[in-house]
Order: C-alpha cells, then sequence, then structure tokens
C-alpha cells in the first residue's frame, strides 16, 4: 500500500499528490442544498455537478440533487449566458424550487461569465428566486465554495427591516455534517434562545425512509428565515473558514455584530459557545447541559490512560482541525502532524494564522509538532514515516496511509465514503466529545488487543 | 405495463415545448412491427435538467486512462477534477513489483489564480520533473481539465519537451471537460492518443502464446477482468493486455501482437477496435461476459474465430464445468427474483449487458438505455454511415491510420472472415434494441424527471443505475444496483461474477430493512376501544342532546 511513497522528503512546487482539499464549487453545493426548496446550480461543464452530487452523496448516502449548465465548446468559447438562461428556464419549469442557487466553477470563472448580468436578463418566474456565489475551482479550497455560498445567501436574501434588533442569534453552522447542525440546535434550543440557522443540511442530507421521495426534503433553511437574519442581534460564526467571511458580510450590510468561534468540537470550544451564549442573551446554562458536560469530564477522566501521551496525526478542513487538536490535547494526547489543503487563510485574509493558532495550541500544552495549510496526504504520509504516530485521523482517504504505516485509524470530517451513519452523529457539543472519545479509544484498544500476546489479552481495560 | 404513445406524450408534456420536442427522440418503445426504430443519441445535454452525464475529462482520465496501473495520470488543472477521479472508480489492479502500482496516486498540478493568468506551462513541467523523481513511472499521462484549453496552456509541448528530457514516454490528452457532449469525447480522445503514441511501440513482434488476444474495454471493476482471465486461461488463451482494467504501459504497447481483440465495452474502445483492424490486420469480436449465455456464447464465437477443433472442444469443456459449478449455487437467488421487474441504465455498454443476466435469474428489464452512449450503440453499427455528425462531434477529431507496413498481417483468410461474419459479431455489434422485449422501453440520457414519471408507471422491482441516482429509487422503497461500480462488491462478469450479482440482487430484495418503513403508529389508532350497546335515550343524554 502506496509502496511509492518514500521517507524522504524533497521540496514540491508542482501541485498536490494525493490532496487534502478539493475545490470551491463542491463547498457551494453543500452550502445550497441546506436552504429548503432550493436548487443547486453549477455554471460550468456537466461533468463538475456528476462529480459533486457523486461525492456528496457517496459521503451522505442520499439523493443529491443539483442542475448544471453543460457547456459545450460553443459556450466555452461565446460565453455561458443562453446555457444558464435556458438553466434557469427548465428549472423553475421541471422541478419548480423557490431558489436556484447558482455557482461558477473554473470553466465560467476563465471565461469571465458575468452571472449576476445573466440572471437580470433571464425569465425568473414571480415569486421565485435566483442567487449567485462566484466559486473559481483555482482558488481555495471546497471550504472557500462553501463560505463564498454563504455569502451569496447574506447578499441576496438577509435584510435589515425592523427597528430594533431582534433577541434572536444567527448560526452559520460551517461545513459540518447535518448531525453537527441539529447537535447545534439543540445546544441553542436547550438554552432558550431563538436563533436561525443558516445553512441547514439538517432534514435534507439527512432524510428519513418513508417510502416516498422529495424533491426538496423537509429540511433546511427557509428563505423568510434567511431574510430575517439581517434583523438578529449577533451572527455566531462557528469555524473561522467557512463561516466569518458571511457573518462579517452580514455585519457590514445589516448592522448584525459578528462573533466568530471555533468549531464547538470538543469540550473547551464547546465551552465558549455556550459561555458567549450565555453572555449575550443572558440565560442560564440548564442542568441538562451541565450534566452532559460532567458526564464527559468524568469518562475523559476515566480513560486518560487509554489517551494520554499518545501521538495523532490530524488531517482535515481547518476548522474541523483545529477543533479536534483543541480536543485531543484536553485528552492528553500529543498531536505531533496537522495537516490541511486548504490554504491556511480566508480569500483576502492574513496568511498564517492557521499554523499560527494551532502551533500556540501546542505550545500552551508543551509541545512542538509540524503544522502545514495548502499540504498534501503524500507529504503527511512522509511525516509520519520520519515521526511515527500511534493514532490518525481524517476522512476516508486516510485509510491508505493507515494501512501502509498499520495505525489505528478514526474517521472523520469529510468525506466519509466508507462507512456509514457519520452524517447523522454529531462530533460537536459535549455529546459529540464524548463519541469522539468513544472512536479514539475503541480504535486504539482495538489495537492493542489485536497486537496483545494471549497471556496478556486484558478483559478490563 | 406497456406505454402507449400517449402515455409517453403525457409525461413529455410538463417540458417547457423545446425540451419536449428534443426528448421525445431520446424516448422509444421497442416495436417489432417497425424494421429500424431510430433513436437520438450522443447530443447535447440540455441546460438545466438533471442528467447522469459527466464530461470529457471523465471519459479521458477517468474511464480510459485511468485504469493503466504502471503510470503516472498527471491531472493539469485546478484540484477538483483529479481529486474526484481519485479512486472512486474501483478498477483494479496488482503488479508484481507493488512500486510500479500507481493507481492509489492523485496527481494534480493545483492551478491557482496565477497559474489560470500567466500560464500553467511551467508548473506542469515541474510536477512532470517531481513525478519521474520521486516516482520513476514506466510512464506518464497529462489530461487537461476545462481551463486548460481556455487559457492556451500547451499540453503537448510540454509533454514533448518532457519526453526528450526524461527519456519516458509522456502523452499529453487535450480532453477539457467542454469538449463533446459527455464523457464519450473523453473515451474517443483517450483511444487516439493512445493509439498514436503507445500502441505498436514496444518490440515484440510474434504473439507470445497459440491463441493470442486483447480484451479492450473491460476496465477491472471490481475485478471482472479477473473473472474473464480465469476463465479464458484456462481454455488456453494468452492475454496481451486489457485495455485498461489492471492494463500497463509494458502491455500495451505491445498490443499489436494479438490475433484477435475481444470488445467488452464497445462505447469507449470501439475507435481503438477499428485501427488495430486498418493498422495490423486484427479484426475484433464483440463479446459480452457478462451473464451465463453472454460469457458462453462469447467463449463459442472466440473458438469459432480460431477454428481449432481442440479448442472449441476445451471451450465446451469448460463452460460444461462452470456450469456444473454455479447452478446449484444459482437455484436459491433465482427463487428470490423470479418474476420480477428491472430498469437498467447504465453507461454505455452495461445498460445492454446486465439484460441478460437479469434475464437468467428470471427478471425482465422492462427499461433500458445508455447514460452517453451513440446510436450504434443502440440500433447497431449498421447505421454508422447514416450518423449525422454535428459541431461537438466534428470537434473530436478522427485519427487517420494506415496499414504497418512491417506488422500488418491478415489473421485469417478474407474468405473465412466473411463468412465468420455471417455467424458472429465479427468487428461488428448489433446494438441494445435488437435484444430487447416488445412494449420495453429504451431511454437515451435518462434524466431525473423521466426517472420519477417512468417509475411512477412502470413500478419496476430494482432499479439499476449509478450513484447519483441510487437513493431516489430507495427513498420510494424500490431496490437498486448500482451497475457502475457494483455497490462496492463483484465480479459480476463471467460464470462465478453471476452467482455474486445474483446474491447481490436477492439480498437487495430480501433484506427485512424494507418491512419497517411504515412505523406501525401509521397503521393503528391512537385510541383503541369498543362501542357499547346502549338505549337511544340514555346516549343522547349522555352527549348532552
Amino acid at each position: 500500500m502506496l509502496d511509492c511513497t518514500p521517507k524522504e522528503l524533497i521540496e514540491r512546487t508542482g501541485g498536490m499528490i494525493n490532496p487534502a482539499k478539493t475545490c470551491q464549487p463542491i463547498g457551494a453545493m453543500y452550502a445550497a442544498l441546506g436552504i429548503h426548496n432550493c436548487m443547486p446550480h453549477s455554471h460550468g461543464s456537466q461533468g463538475c455537478c456528476a462529480y459533486h452530487r457523486s461525492h456528496l452523496t457517496r459521503h451522505f448516502r442520499e439523493p443529491v440533487m443539483a442542475t448544471t449548465s453543460s457547456f459545450t465548446e460553443g459556450a466555452s468559447v461565446f460565453g455561458g449566458g443562453g446555457n444558464l438562461k435556458t438553466a434557469i428556464k427548465n428549472v423553475f419549469a421541471i422541478y419548480n424550487p423557490d431558489v436556484m442557487a447558482v455557482h461558477t466553477t473554473c470553466l465560467s470563472e476563465t471565461i469571465g461569465d458575468d452571472v449576476p448580468t445573466i440572471i437580470k436578463s433571464a425569465e425568473v418566474p414571480e415569486g421565485k428566486l435566483v442567487i449567485h456565489a462566484n466559486t473559481p475551482s483555482y482558488q481555495g479550497s471546497h471550504i472557500t465554495g462553501f463560505s463564498n455560498m454563504v455569502k451569496g445567501m447574506v447578499t441576496y436574501l438577509a435584510r435589515a427591516t425592523a427597528e430594533d434588533k431582534k433577541e434572536q442569534v444567527n448560526i452559520i453552522p460551517g461545513f459540518v455534517n447535518p448531525g453537527d447542525m441539529r447537535e447545534i440546535k439543540r445546544l441553542a434550543d436547550s438554552m432558550g434562545i431563538k436563533f436561525i440557522m443558516f445553512p441547514d443540511t439538517s432534514g435534507v442530507l439527512d432524510s428519513p425512509m418513508t417510502g416516498k421521495f422529495h424533491m426538496f426534503p423537509a429540511g433546511g433553511a427557509r428563505v423568510d428565515d434567511i431574510r430575517d437574519a439581517g434583523n438578529s442581534k449577533l451572527t455566531l460564526a462557528l469555524g473561522y473558514y467557512a463561516s466569518s467571511d458571511a457573518a462579517h458580510l452580514l455585519e457590514r450590510n445589516c448592522q448584525v455584530p459578528a462573533v466568530t468561534l471555533k468549531t464547538p468540537i470538543g469540550i473547551k470550544a464547546t465551552d465558549e459557545l455556550l459561555m458567549l451564549l450565555r453572555g449575550k442573551f443572558v440565560r442560564e446554562i440548564p442542568y441538562e447541559l451541565e450534566e452532559e458536560r460532567g458526564q464527559l469530564v468524568d469518562v475523559m477522566t476515566d480513560c486518560h490512560h487509554h489517551f494520554y501521551g499518545k501521538k495523532v496525526a490530524i488531517f482535515g478542513d481547518p476548522d474541523i482541525i483545529i477543533g479536534l487538536t483543541e480536543f485531543v490535547l484536553s485528552l492528553g494526547m500529543r498531536p505531533v502532524h496537522v495537516l490541511t489543503g486548504t490554504p491556511g487563510a480566508t480569500l483576502g485574509g492574513p496568511k498564517g494564522i492557521l499554523e499560527k493558532e494551532i502551533k500556540a495550541m501546542l505550545a500552551a500544552s508543551g509541545l512542538e509538532g509540524r503544522v502545514k495549510a495548502a499540504g498534501d496526504l503524500f507529504e503527511l504520509h512522509q511525516w509520519i514515516k520520519n515521526e511515527p504516530v500511534d493514532l490518525l485521523m481524517g476522512n476516508t482517504y486516510g485509510k491508505y496511509i493507515a494501512r501502509a504505516e498499520d495505525i489505528p485509524f478514526v474517521r472523520v470530517g469529510f468525506p466519509v465514503m466508507d462507512r456509514s451513519t457519520h452524517p447523522y452523529m454529531p462530533i460537536v457539543g459535549y455529546r459529540g466529545a464524548l463519541r469522539l472519545v468513544e472512536m479514539i479509544s475503541s480504535a486504539l484498544l482495538d489495537r492493542q488487543d489485536r497486537d496483545a500476546a494471549d497471556e496478556d489479552l486484558e478483559l478490563v481495560m | 405495463m406497456a406505454i402507449s404513445e400517449k402515455m409517453l406524450d403525457e409525461i413529455l408534456n410538463k417540458y417547457p415545448a423545446k425540451v419536449k420536442r428534443n426528448r421525445k427522440k431520446h424516448i422509444l418503445v421497442k416495436d417489432l412491427g417497425q424494421d429500424q426504430q431510430e433513436i437520438e443519441a450522443n447530443t447535447r445535454t440540455i441546460p438545466g435538467v438533471i442528467t447522469n452525464r459527466g464530461c470529457a475529462f471523465a471519459g479521458c482520465k477517468g474511464v480510459v486512462l485511468g485504469p493503466l496501473k504502471d503510470m503516472v495520470h498527471i491531472v493539469h488543472g485546478p484540484i477538483g477534477c483529479a481529486y474526484y477521479s481519485w479512486l472512486t472508480r474501483r478498477n483494479k489492479a496488482k503488479t508484481d513489483d507493488p512500486k510500479k502500482n500507481f493507481l492509489a496516486y492523485c496527481v494534480s498540478t493545483d492551478m491557482q489564480e496565477s497559474d489560470i493568468v500567466f500560464g500553467g506551462e511551467k508548473k506542469l513541467a515541474r510536477m512532470i520533473d517531481e513525478v519521474v523523481e520521486v516516482f520513476k513511472p514506466n510512464a506518464i499521462t497529462i489530461s487537461a481539465t476545462c481551463p486548460v484549453g481556455l487559457i492556451g496552456d500547451d499540453i503537448q509541448g510540454v509533454a514533448r519537451a518532457a519526453r526528450d528530457k526524461h527519456g519516458l514516454n509522456i502523452t499529453a490528452y487535450n480532453c477539457e471537460g467542454y469538449k463533446g457532449v459527455s464523457q464519450s469525447a473523453g473515451h474517443h480522445i483517450a483511444n487516439n492518443n493512445l493509439m498514436e503514441h503507445i500502441i505498436g511501440q514496444g518490440d515484440l513482434e510474434e504473439p507470445p502464446g497459440r491463441y493470442t488476444i486483447n480484451i479492450l474495454g473491460e476496465y477491472n471493476i471490481g475485478g471482472d477482468s479477473w473473472e474473464v482471465e480465469r476463465v479464458l486461461s484456462e481454455i488456453g488463451y494468452e492475454i496481451q493486455v486489457v485495455m485498461t482494467g489492471n492494463g500497463s504501459y509494458e502491455k500495451l504497447k505491445n498490443a499489436h501482437v494479438a490475433q484477435l481483440n475481444l470488445v467488452q465495452c464497445h462505447r469507449s474502445i470501439n475507435y481503438i477496435a477499428d485501427m488495430l483492424e486498418t493498422r495490423y490486420g486484427t479484426p475484433w469480436l464483440k463479446v459480452n461476459f457478462i451473464g451465463i449465455r453472454g460469457i458462453s456464447e462469447s467463449l463459442r464465437n472466440m473458438a469459432r474465430y480460431f477454428g481449432d477443433e481442440a479448442l472449441i472442444q476445451r471451450t465446451e469443456e469448460v463452460i460444461e464445468r462452470e456450469l456444473a459449478e454455479i447452478e446449484p449455487q444459482l437455484e436459491p437467488y433465482r427463487k428470490i427474483c423470479a418474476g420480477k421487474t428491472a430498469f437498467c441504465f447504465v453507461g454505455g455498454s452495461r445498460g445492454h449487458h446486465y439484460q441478460g443476466l437479469y434475464e437468467e435469474l428470471g427478471i425482465t428489464t422492462v427499461l433500458a438505455g445508455y447514460e452517453f452512449a451513440h446510436r450504434d450503440d443502440y440500433e447497431g453499427r449498421e447505421v454508422l454511415p447514416h450518423v449525422k455528425t454535428d459541431a461537438d462531434s466534428k470537434n473530436i477529431p478522427d485519427l487517420h491510420v494506415t496499414p504497418d507496413e512491417r506488422r500488418y498481417r491478415l489473421k485469417i483468410p478474407v474468405e473465412r472472415m466473411d463468412e465468420l461474419k455471417k455467424e458472429i459479431p465479427l468487428s461488428n455489434y448489433n446494438g441494445m434494441i435488437e435484444e430487447m422485449m416488445e412494449g420495453s422501453i429504451v431511454v437515451d440520457d435518462l434524466n431525473h424527471y423521466e426517472t420519477e414519471e417512468f417509475i411512477r408507471i412502470l413500478k419496476p422491482d430494482i432499479f439499476s443505475s449509478g450513484i447519483k441516482d441510487k437513493y431516489i429509487p430507495q427513498k420510494m422503497g424500490i431496490p437498486t444496483k448500482q451497475l457502475h461500480n457494483y455497490d462496492y462488491s463483484g465480479p459480476y462478469a463471467g460464470f462465478r461474477g453471476a452467482v455474486n450479482f445474483a446474491r447481490d440482487v436477492a439480498m437487495g430484495f430480501a433484506t427485512p430493512t424494507w418491512n419497517f418503513i411504515e412505523p406501525p403508529w401509521k397503521s393503528k389508532p391512537l385510541l383503541e376501544g369498543t362501542i357499547e350497546p346502549c338505549s337511544t335515550n340514555k346516549c343522547a343524554e349522555e352527549v348532552g342532546a
């Protein structure tokens, strides 16, 4: 397995080998699926749309409906305006969504299609909406694409119409699973705080089996709610990379103050989220959550000997690896390699902050480690060859490295295509942290059991 | 239930007029009363219609090039195209030297904005250097994604320079996603380049075995090719190369030595099959290794081509032995499958091939179609002279090959070839429609709306297609079977593959999970009780009347 990966590192500048990111449009498609009654539309070659739908379907095991402008060579030379206008007409005639969310591709960006102008001259039925986001595949990653589509929602939909801001919070959950979104909503609910979550893919990409197919399932953020987000008194951007740009846009457009927090993975990040809500809305933390927290601490302490001092390699999307790094540090583990394929900055934002943030976390625990943004899994594998680890955490692609190096592996992040149930089960909040504890300890202990001599096999661990 | 013209019209009436006119030509009801039924295929997808189709890049790098295991396949473009075509297709491969199998590697130039603005040629050249240094592959391919053609990167030039620099076979494929109307354009582009730059470059002059063949259009999904090769080897065939499942550059460059080319997926590889015949005089035989009748007939046709009594005898022995092995295994599955109906919508050959296997399990295919096929895949190659070329197909140039002066050899005498052509599909394919039942539906580029409508009317018991539409019928309570990637199972080809397929399909019907769709409270009232008989007056008093 991966026998062609040498231990010796060389400097490479030709591109990526075994990437730890993908392109913007899939993130935009995912975000658009988090609007109720919305048809995501890919303005490019039909292969883009096919690839994105396929990949999202592999992860969620759910129908992923989206349309495409189906560019031909002619459209690529003369512009895709005609294709998009035809698509808009057909989408509303055949599928009748409330909203069509158009994102661009490297093709339509390279030829410079002016999407807003095309939309303006298209036949959009009365009462229907077409929103858009520019998502050139040659910038950032799928996380950038997610962020850009959420910005599109703010630009097109959110409006400050009320005189006074309402006692409600906007929550931008970031590129996380529907199960995570449900958990974040539960936390806000249990504090009795009114919230608007957008995008919200719960109820869309974890829809139940009922014997009926619904092209637009029951879930997703309502357009009216996203409009009303302009009237909220606060926006919480969970995850700097996936969510903060949209929150700041909303602040500029509608004067809704924005606060960026980490994706609430692990005990510290969840504490921060609840403390912020507590302070801003003057609500006590309910006993239900305090009990969950206590249970988590109880288990973490019960099992500290499973984790303490173990070396971990973590890869995935920026907001996820920040949360995971912080949490494994809380368990006394040593994250020695941390890597993402996404550039460690938002578009136009300061560079190098991701590396700095994670290195600071390590330093606070008296540790040093290799941390890299815009890296690839080929390099991560080489790091592991040079400094072996006890555990690997990341998406499905990590299984090849885990097998090559015979390392216990915990699947987390996007995509997880070789195991089921992940989209339903949260990794956020105290409950999500408890699940991470279970996954990590099972991986480590299964390995210990596998490798133990007969006389050393432990009944109780 | 049969579909009448009127019902078809009702389905299509939901479409805007232009869409209706277009789609009508892509759908037909098999009618034995008509001599030649024409279907429109390989034309543009309508923007905004939910299609299953992909692009030329997917057809070139994803389908044809990707499985070649000892080559590093560099994707020149932004990251996505390389990422999505990385390990997702299940084309398996094994090498004796594990350092010569690169299928688990995804190599992309990861073009950034500055590369789009200033050109990406230098970055591509650097990537080639790095790949040579790190991997030392037997050869390298470079596949272009959309922006490459638009900004005018000369990937052919970069490949030529790198070929000189490294002394390696490095080929470039202008398979930008916008070319053609589907994956099909990419197949053609890959076929042309493989023929021009790789096939025939080896120095083997004689076939390595007495009956040396190539298998074309077999991608070893789920190990299909290995199961077919097991049987072929037992009969006595020597397989020079499989194109391209588990295939290698080392074997491919000597493909010219084969005495017969087998064509499994006609759509993706017929160009090479034709060109091999023109250049080396090697005929091709259309085979179908899916299903018991399919593989048995294919094996018999091969033996007839070689015309050796011992080979014919051996073929019959192997078929008999294999049947004896699998028939008892199939029986329990047949009991579950008997009397059921299927939709069979796949890419460019399986929509046809799997109908036979379904039939052998007692399942009738009531609707079939291809995602990206051409008219000849539906109607047979005799329509080829009548197929209109349009702007999209003209953009993919035909490669004109001529007989190789040194290596061209007639493999069998012309008269015998003519005789054989009357009996077996030698250098010919009769298409899907011919084998379909009266009243069954053929749909080209079946889209989401039509899928829902045809399911509503025909109520199939199983829906076979790909990952994008798999979960749609499943939500309706209909079992699905992915026939692009076999739902991560396989092999499905050959004799033993038929058993795997039967097991998996039967499992789809038999899984107890279907029984739980309706919660118990949906069919039971909330309050339960009995109505006590009483005198009319008393009841009236109680309700306050």
